[in-house]
């Protein structure tokens, strides 16, 4: 018999991004709030204090502030035929844990779609024709616009504190910014990071070849600053520990950084760690939500918590994990293309060159997650896919991010992997290895899907959720595109020695190396509950007061970092919420 | 060998000592630490590892990284100390993976991790394994093999000419992934001792502060590292 809790207003389950933006935006409604974390409460002080988080073995080797797989995983194999097997070990991508979630351990790129993204089967339709489309592809359009969102990205940019400098401001396009953005209402709150050395050589080259460099839109301080919520940001020393790590200088934007610290102030609002919800509780008539049931592990028991409103906001792999467990919708079947939860599961395709120069000094340790020059020459509004022969694009980038000596160890090909060629090698060539990165879109298809694993379960005894995934050859090709292209700029640097890597056709996922943590779709947003699992306000259609936030929202991925879109259509949402929804509840489309 | 294990290299010491030098004007707080003086790895205390798999460790670890030429090899750097007490932490025993059943060690490695042992457990099936084979090939343990019997037997297990259980596939990934964990982890795990291999490499270690340092383009960083305790090199 599950102990009950006082009924709230709102449950938040998960109090990553998502649900910090909905805690503190509906907590400014004057409702009454309780977010469920599964993980362990954490903060700037005491959590990632200095030197402590300086520590590689511990955090980007062990992976201490990532989900355990030990408690929750999932299964992943490559298509239909093969039998999933679990991902034991953590490896292809990182979801977080604990307060904060995957906001706490990002890298802090933050970037908004450009509006052809948003739109791209129209796109497609319009310039090429559908033809062009693939077979087995599930292209979409978002049933939102640019233009309607773009308050929310602007709103999510001055929350979360990101230096830049806009390319497009209300149609004017500037020198120095991105000018295949979309439009902007204002500048970025903080002005753009400086530039390190290699990015200035990668500067250099782009505008050689008539390209259009700008520094990386970043989620870290380059000036002290003060956000919406009162929460203060001091500007980033460039330490070198972002990814996989806790901001220890309040420079990079984080739930931490960004809300909690207003939130956990107001009175009516209250947070619970080590509660890991179980699922969602319906009514009867399976029309709404009566609240969730989750795990108390300090008690050791399962508690329900009745709630009017049900806000599921944890990672996108666990978000459609609980739907199809609460049955918050029909699994999708590829074979029919019927059901919604689990569709258009999608990635992101990444490559890039590493460069030598015996005689450069890159100091590759003095750096930021987002740090770095980039080109947008090649996006999805710059490409014409008929004549190539994919839909996609990507974004390039250049700037040291890390010299963490166990993970970040470029050497030449060639050199021994031990002995004493690896060690002449890492003497040699530590510091002076540079890299450009494309960073690439993932187009969605019925091939790539999530449901339930009919074999493995987890430690309450609920199966996992299976991945099927791989490669496509449409992705592929525009990996590949992007090496032919990359491949003369990186020569025109004249390296020493230069190495593409870039994944080519018929390459198959392997769940081992790390990737990226920008796993999307599996709870679509829909003009219909025929095609997506949610509306355009993140509503699901299944139950009116069950809203499902974050990247299981993307119809496809775009081809940038996915949190910009992912905080613009969480402020999209609770202002739907707030707006439309308190007032008289009821299925907002 | 030339540089005792237990004790920084002369050649490391004398690079350290020269990236000191560069620091013209940066006095040294009297409360700067300098390294202990550790046990020799001859009288250090295992926590994990029996006889047999740590003579094994202390040999294999001195030919993946090799005391000879520029930088620290793995003895110097204390390595050995580094994975026995790793395989006696939770990462030895896989608190944080997923390893519940069915299991399919004969699925192919892009699957990932699919053994049923934990890491603790694939050290301890797999040097007596890889110890037997060993003994066929070359006619001796590996420990008694010299370097370049030792290379070539550990060329043969990279490249997956040992046949070895499924269950212990993952050996040779682990083996020379820790190896290199404990190269260059901080100094408290027990391995990169005296931030000997930062130094070689140039790394500052916990130094994590360099805010006038991203526009001081082609400009070598001059500092040398620092641990989350506090030593400095």
């Amino acid at each position: 018999m599950a102990r009950q809790e006082k009924k709230k207003d709102v449950v938040i389950v998960g109090l990553g991004w998502t649900g910090s933006i909905a805690g503190i935006e509906l907590a400014q409604e004057g409702l009454d709030i309780v977010a469920l974390e599964r993980g362990h409460d954490q903060d700037t002080v005491p959590n990632f204090e200095y030197p402590q988080q300086i520590d590689e073995l511990k955090y980007g080797v062990r992976l201490k502030m990532m989900q355990k797989p030990s408690q929750q995983t999932l299964t992943v194999r490559r298509n239909d035929g093969e039998t999933a097997l679990p991902y034991r070990s953590l490896g292809s991508f990182l979801p977080g844990n604990g307060v904060g979630g995957a906001g706490t351990h990002w890298n802090g790129l933050n970037w908004r779609p450009q509006p052809v993204e948003l739109k791209l089967r129209s796109h497609v339709r319009d310039n090429w024709g559908e033809q062009i489309i693939p077979e087995g592809m599930n292209l979409r359009d978002y049933p939102v616009s640019y233009d309607e969102m773009e308050p929310f990205f602007t709103k999510f940019e001055k929350v979360a504190g990101i230096s830049g400098y806009a390319g497009n401001l209300n149609g004017e396009i500037r020198e120095g910014g991105n000018p295949f953005e979309g439009w902007r209402s204002e500048d970025y709150p903080m002005p753009p990071m400086p530039t390190t050395y290699d990015a200035s050589k990668f500067r250099d080259a782009a505008k050689a070849m008539g390209y259009h460099p700008f520094e990386a839109p970043a989620g870290i301080a380059s000036t002290a600053y003060v956000n919406p919520y009162g929460m203060q940001m001091g500007p980033c020393n460039f330490c070198g520990f972002c990814e996989r790590y806790g901001c220890y200088q309040y420079s990079k934007s984080s739930p931490q950084t960004s809300i909690l610290g207003a939130l956990k102030r107001m009175p009516n609002f209250e947070y619970r760690t080590k509660s890991e919800v179980l699922r969602v509780e319906l009514a009867a008539d399976g029309k709404t939500a009566t609240g969730v049931t989750y795990w108390d592990e300090e008690a050791g028991e399962e508690v329900f918590q009745p709630a009017d409103i049900v806000i599921l906001s944890s990672y996108q792999l666990n978000n459609v994990h609980l739907m199809l467990l609460s049955g918050l919708g029909e699994a999708y079947n590829p074979l029919t293309g019927e059901g919604t939860l689990g569709k258009n599961y999608a990635y992101q395709m990444n490559g890039g060159v590493s460069m030598f120069f015996k005689e450069d000094n890159f100091n590759p340790f003095v750096g930021h997650g987002a740090n770095g020059q980039v080109i947008d020459d090649f996006s999805i509004s710059q490409n014409d896919f008929g004549a190539e022969g994919f839909i996609g694009g990507s974004y390039w980038r250049s700037g040291t991010f890390n010299g963490q000596p166990i993970r970040n160890m470029p050497l030449p090909k060639g050199t021994p992997s031990w002995g004493a060629g690896w060690k002449e090698g890492i003497g040699e060539w530590y510091g002076h290895a540079m890299s450009i990165g494309s960073h690439g879109s993932h187009m969605s298809y019925a091939n790539n899907h999530l449901d339930l694993d009919p074999t493995y379960t987890d430690r309450h005894g609920r199966p996992l959720m299976r991945m099927t995934f791989n490669w496509q050859d449409n992705d592929l090709r525009m990996n590949q595109f992007m090496k032919r292209k990359m491949e003369p700029l990186a020569a025109s640097m004249n390296p020493d020695i230069m190495q593409a890597g870039f994944k080519d056709i018929g390459a198959q996922y392997d769940v081992r190396p790390y990737q990226t943590t920008h796993n999307t779709g599996g709870h679509i947003m829909a003009e219909n509950a025929r095609e997506g699992a949610v509306n355009r306000y993140s509503q699901t259609f299944k139950a009116h007061n069950v809203f499902a936030m974050g990247a299981g929202n993307f119809v496809q991925n775009t081809q940038y970092n996915p949190t910009g879109l992912v905080g613009g259509l969480a402020y999209h949402t609770v202002h739907a919420i707030r707006t439309q929804y308190l007032s008289n509840p009821r299925p907002l489309v | 060998m030339t540089d005792l294990p237990g004790y920084p290299s002369r050649r490391s010491f004398l690079k350290a000592t020269a990236a000191g030098a560069a620091l013209s004007g940066l006095a040294l707080p009297a409360s700067a630490q300098q390294t202990p003086k550790p046990v020799s790895l001859d009288d250090y205390q295992r926590e994990y590892l029996n006889a047999d798999e740590w003579a094994f460790i202390m040999a294999a670890t001195a030919r993946l990284i090799p005391s000879e030429g520029d930088g620290p090899g793995a003895l110097e750097a204390r390595v050995p100390v580094f994975i026995d007490r790793q395989l006696a932490s939770d990462y030895g025993t896989a608190d944080d993976w997923y390893m519940e059943g069915p299991h399919d060690p004969n699925a192919e490695p892009a699957r990932g991790w699919q053994t049923p042992l934990n890491p603790a457990e694939v050290y301890r099936q797999a040097i007596p394994a890889f110890n037997a084979w060993c003994q066929d090939t070359h006619g001796a343990n590996f420990a008694d093999l010299n370097a370049e019997q030792q290379d070539a037997a550990l060329t043969s297990l990279q490249n997956g000419d040992v046949a070895l259980a499924p269950e212990l596939r993952e050996f040779w990934g682990i083996l020379l992934g820790n190896t290199k964990e404990g190269y260059f982890a901080d100094p408290q795990y027990g391995g990169n001792h005296g931030m000997q291999s930062w130094v070689y490499i140039g790394f500052p270690g916990a130094r994590a502060a360099y805010r006038e340092w991203p526009e001081r383009h082609n400009v070598k960083y001059p500092l040398g590292p620092v641990s989350i305790s506090g030593e400095r090199a």
